[in-house]
This record gives C-alpha cells, structure tokens and sequence, in this order.
C-alpha cells in the first residue's frame, strides 16, 4: 500500500507520528521503541495479546499519558494538551452516563464546549436517524441493547468533531453477532465522515475487516513486529468481504505474525 | 476500503429490540402500598396484642398505658400541649436536618476539590464522631442558652456526619475512565464534576441523607433533655416524673411521625432526582 511512505514526504498528510516511544510503569517495560506513522484519515488497526500495551499506547497518543522517553506528534501537535485536542477516545465499555437521556450522553462534548443545551441538542439529534437510533433520543441507556449503546458512545466521540479517533476494543463487550453488525455500521461510517483511526483490537478479524494497515504488537515488552498493509475490493457485504481471498490472505499473515 | 452498504447496519440496527420500561405492573402507588403492606400488617397485630396484653394482665396504666389510651391522651392533650410542642420540635428538627444538608453537601464538596484540605479535616473529621454526641447539648444549652438554637446545633451536627461521609465516598469513588473519557472530550475540571461527579454521587449521598433524616428527631430530644420550655423532649422529661407515661408514649408516638414524614420526604426527593440508579440496576 505504501501509505506510510507517501505520507513521510508530505508533512501535511501526517496523522499521528510516534518515534522511538518507550513507556515503563516501575520496571516493566510495557512499550519499547514504537515507530508508527499514520497518515491523515488512515486507518491502523493494532492487535496484539492482552497485556502487550495497546491501550497504553493508546492513551500515550491522545495526551492522557507521556511516554518515558520518544515523542509523539498528533496533528503537528507535540504537547500532551495539543494531543488531547486533537483525539477522541472511546474506550471498551460505552461509558454512557445513566443520569443522562441518550441524547443528552451524545451531546457531552458539545455542552463542555460551553454550547447551551438546546444548541447542541440541535445539532445532535440530526444524526441519531443516521446511527440507527432514530426514536430513541429520549430513552435513558439502561433501556438500550449493547450494540445500541456502543452505538450512542461512538456517535458521543465523532460529536466531539476531533479529526484523530482512538477506539480502544470498541466492541469487546458486544457478542459476536451485534458485533459484526455494528463493525459493518462502523465501516460505512468511517467511509462517510473520513476520520485517522487507530483501532485497538484482540480480534484478528476485525482488525482486518477495518484497517487500512494492521499492525501486530508483541508480548511484554510491546514492540511492533509486523506492519500488514490491507487492501480489500470493495464489496456489499461482511460475508463477502470475509470470503475474498485478499481477506483470508491478509488474515493469515497476521496471525502469522501473532505466533511468531 | 471496500463500499458497504451504509443503510443495511443501520435499519438492522433499529431491529434489535430494546427492552423496554414495563408501564403494565399498575400504578408505582399501588405497587409501594402493597410493598408495605406485610409490615403494616405486623404494625397492627403488635399493636392489637400490646392492646390485649395490657387488658388481660391488668398491667397499670402508669407502667405501661395500651395504645387505646395513649390515643386518647393524644387527643385530649393535643390542643393543650401537644400541637404547641410538636410544632416546635419539629422546627428544630426541619430546621438543623436543612443546615446539616447545606454545610454536609459543602464540606464534602470542599474536601473533595482539594486533596490538602481532605489531608488535614477528614481525620478529624471521623475522631470527632468518638464524642458522643449527646454529651455536648448541656454544653450548648450553656453557651446558647434555653432558645432554639443548641437544639437546631445538635440535630445539624448528628445529621452532619453520615451525609458528609457518603458523599465523599460518593465523589471519591466515582469510575475514573468516566474523568478520562470527559478530559478527551472538553472536559473541565468544572464540567466534569457538574456532569459527572456530582450526579454520580447522588444515589451514595441519598444513602447518607435517609440515615440523617432518622437521626435527626433523636438530635432534638437531647437538646431539649438539656434545657428547654417546649417541645416533645420536654413533654417527655415533664411528664415521666408525673408518671403521666401514656402523654411520653404519645409524644414518642408523635416524634417518630416526625421521622417517617422526613424520611418519606427525603425518599421522595430521591425518586425525583435519581430516577437511573434504581432502573438502571434492574
């Protein structure tokens, strides 16, 4: 694909750029020397076992956490405050607030911004009818299934109008039937409204499935062992996207790289 | 990146039932009244054998009056002392439960924002309760003298304690990936405590708020036990050496309707502003 190198050569098109990041926690070396270069609307999915420092990295790059040593660039910005500017994260579980309706949850980002409440309630409620929530504005999350919820914290990180999107095993907590549904939803969402995605996956599919390039970390000390370009042709359906032999290839090798 | 189709995750999206509020279970009245319909119903058999037991064992009314009779005092003495004395009771108690509210909710608020402050007050906080309380309303119907105010003092500083310490718990324990996900989304320090830590801590709070509200009336007893001319506590301290003891029941009958209206009250005010803690646990 050669995405990455196209994008060296043209600072503007540079999403995210980690050099040489270490991060230590006491004596375990949970990162070492990570180099990862993603390029303005690209999307990276990072796989890799439990416990091999994806959401440490995730957390380094959008400014919640500093690395031991190495330097991060987000948008041109270097500053944990500029990362924190440019990213929106959206963690495994939905984090919706139960005291809020939906609507209310999806408009936070807005109301922090100093919107009143009316104003970013017009702005969000637009878009629920896009994200499959048409109707359900009022309701309160409790009374949501798990892929609808997933669905209301996404739609809470794209409000938040950051370019970068960190999405920290979006769907572990969903089963895999809604999962699949709400990764096919994602998929056509990110073709819609292009954003930089690094996407923290355990599963190899997904990762696949979603990423323009996938990248395998390794275990403790996380180092990046295998950079998988993907490129799938495009087609209608999860099923035959999985089928195709690009897919099944692509598979392959990062699960290769997993093993090694 | 291959074209999916972007309708067909969404319009499948909107099959996935989701469970819905059962309306169909009759009114939520209703459904309380029969809740407490058992403890009712044990209410009245305790009441009917204090009744009986009395009448049958010829127990003197002076030891321990039936409740036929503590009613009827209540009645009697209702316009002579009783309305007057509850009344001013219950002043006491709304009026210290109401300061113990402000200053609790302040002082948790406080030593929540500042790590420091918590370092230096929470100690002393939690030593402070080893002094029985009681023992400090002679010391304040000295200092204040025979008016309302050690009453109201007592039942604020009973009250006090257990609504400062469940709201710090409630502030302190709040999900931190809640405060990391509202930094990545322009969250303030302010924001985030507006929007996520207070309401967070309200259902803790309301646990601190409803042991307050059956503390309090204890609160303004003991101040008028101490020093006073009016009030349930004195009818009490006034007529036991009378051996009027059917007028004690019924003011203790009358301070215990006192707690249940507050505790009522408090209950309330929980439905009404925390309506997700106990749905969302379902």
């Amino acid at each position: 694909m050669g995405h990455a190198d196209v994008a060296d050569e043209l600072e503007d098109a540079t999403g995210i750029s980690v050099a040489q990041v270490n991060r230590s926690f006491g004596d375990i070396v949970a990162l070492e020397a990570i180099d990862l270069h993603v390029s303005r609307h690209q999307r990276v999915g990072i796989v890799g076992p439990s416990g091999c420092g994806k959401s440490s990295l995730l957390a380094l790059v959008c400014g919640l956490d500093e690395p031991t040593s190495g330097s991060i660039n987000v948008l041109g910005g270097h500053s944990a405050a500029e990362r924190l500017a440019s990213c929106a994260w959206m963690p495994q579980r939905d984090l919706l607030l139960p005291w809020r309706t939906v609507l209310a949850n999806a408009s936070l980002p807005l109301e922090n911004k100093g919107l009143s409440k009316r104003d970013a309630y017009a702005i969000v409620e637009p878009l629920f009818e896009r994200f499959g929530l048409g109707g359900f504005e009022q309701r309160f999350p409790y009374e949501l299934s798990g892929g609808m919820r997933q669905r209301v914290s996404f739609l809470r990180t794209l409000v938040a109008g950051k370019d970068v999107l960190l999405l920290d095993e979006p769907f572990g907590a969903l089963d895999s039937i809604t999962r699949a549904d709400v990764q096919q939803w994602l998929r056509s969402a990110l073709d819609d409204e292009p954003r930089t995605v690094l996407l923290v996956t355990h599963d190899v599919e997904e990762a696949v499935l979603l990423s323009d390039v996938v990248v395998v970390i390794s275990p403790r000390p996380g180092r990046i062992v295998a950079r998988i370009p993907i490129s799938l042709a495009p087609v209608n359906t999860r099923r035959d996207a999985v089928m195709q032999p690009d897919f099944i290839a692509a598979r392959g090798e990062v699960l290769d790289a997993l093993e090694a | 990146m291959s074209n999916v189709d972007g309708n067909n995750g969404a319009s499948r999206g909107l099959a996935e039932a989701a469970p819905k509020r059962s309306k169909d279970k009759g009114s939520p009245l209703r459904e309380r009244l029969r809740n407490l319909g058992p403890a009712i119903g044990v209410l009245v058999g305790l009441v009917v054998f204090w009744e009986l037991a009395c009448r049958f064992l010829s127990v003197p009314a002076y030891i321990l009056p039936p409740p036929s009779s503590i009613i009827a005092t209540l009645i009697k003495k209702w316009d002579t002392t009783l309305a007057s004395a509850t009344w001013v009771t219950l002043s006491e108690v709304a009026i210290g439960f109401a300061l113990s509210l402000i200053t609790g909710i302040g002082f948790a608020i406080l030593l929540h924002a500042s790590p420091h402050v918590r370092r230096a007050i929470y100690p002393l906080l939690i030593g402070s309760q080893t002094i029985p309380i009681i023992v400090i309303g002679p010391i304040l119907a000295i200092i204040f003298g025979y008016n309302i105010v050690p009453k109201v003092l007592l039942v604020t500083l009973i009250c006090f304690f257990p609504i400062v310490v469940t709201t710090i718990d409630g502030l302190a324990s709040v999900d931190p990936q809640l405060k990391r996900m509202m930094k990545t989304l322009y969250g303030t320090a302010w924001s985030t405590f507006r929007r996520v830590e207070f309401p967070a801590a309200l259902p803790s709070m309301f646990s601190g708020i409803r042991v307050a509200a059956t503390y309090a009336s204890i609160g303004a007893v003991f101040g008028e036990y101490a020093g006073s001319s009016n009030g349930l506590g004195y009818v009490m301290i006034q007529a036991t050496p009378q051996m009027q003891t059917s007028l004690v029941f019924a003011a203790i009958l009358l301070l215990s309707l006192i707690s249940v209206v507050l505790f009522a009250l408090v209950s309330l005010a929980e439905r009404l502003l925390v309506p997700w803690a106990k749905e969302g646990r379902s």
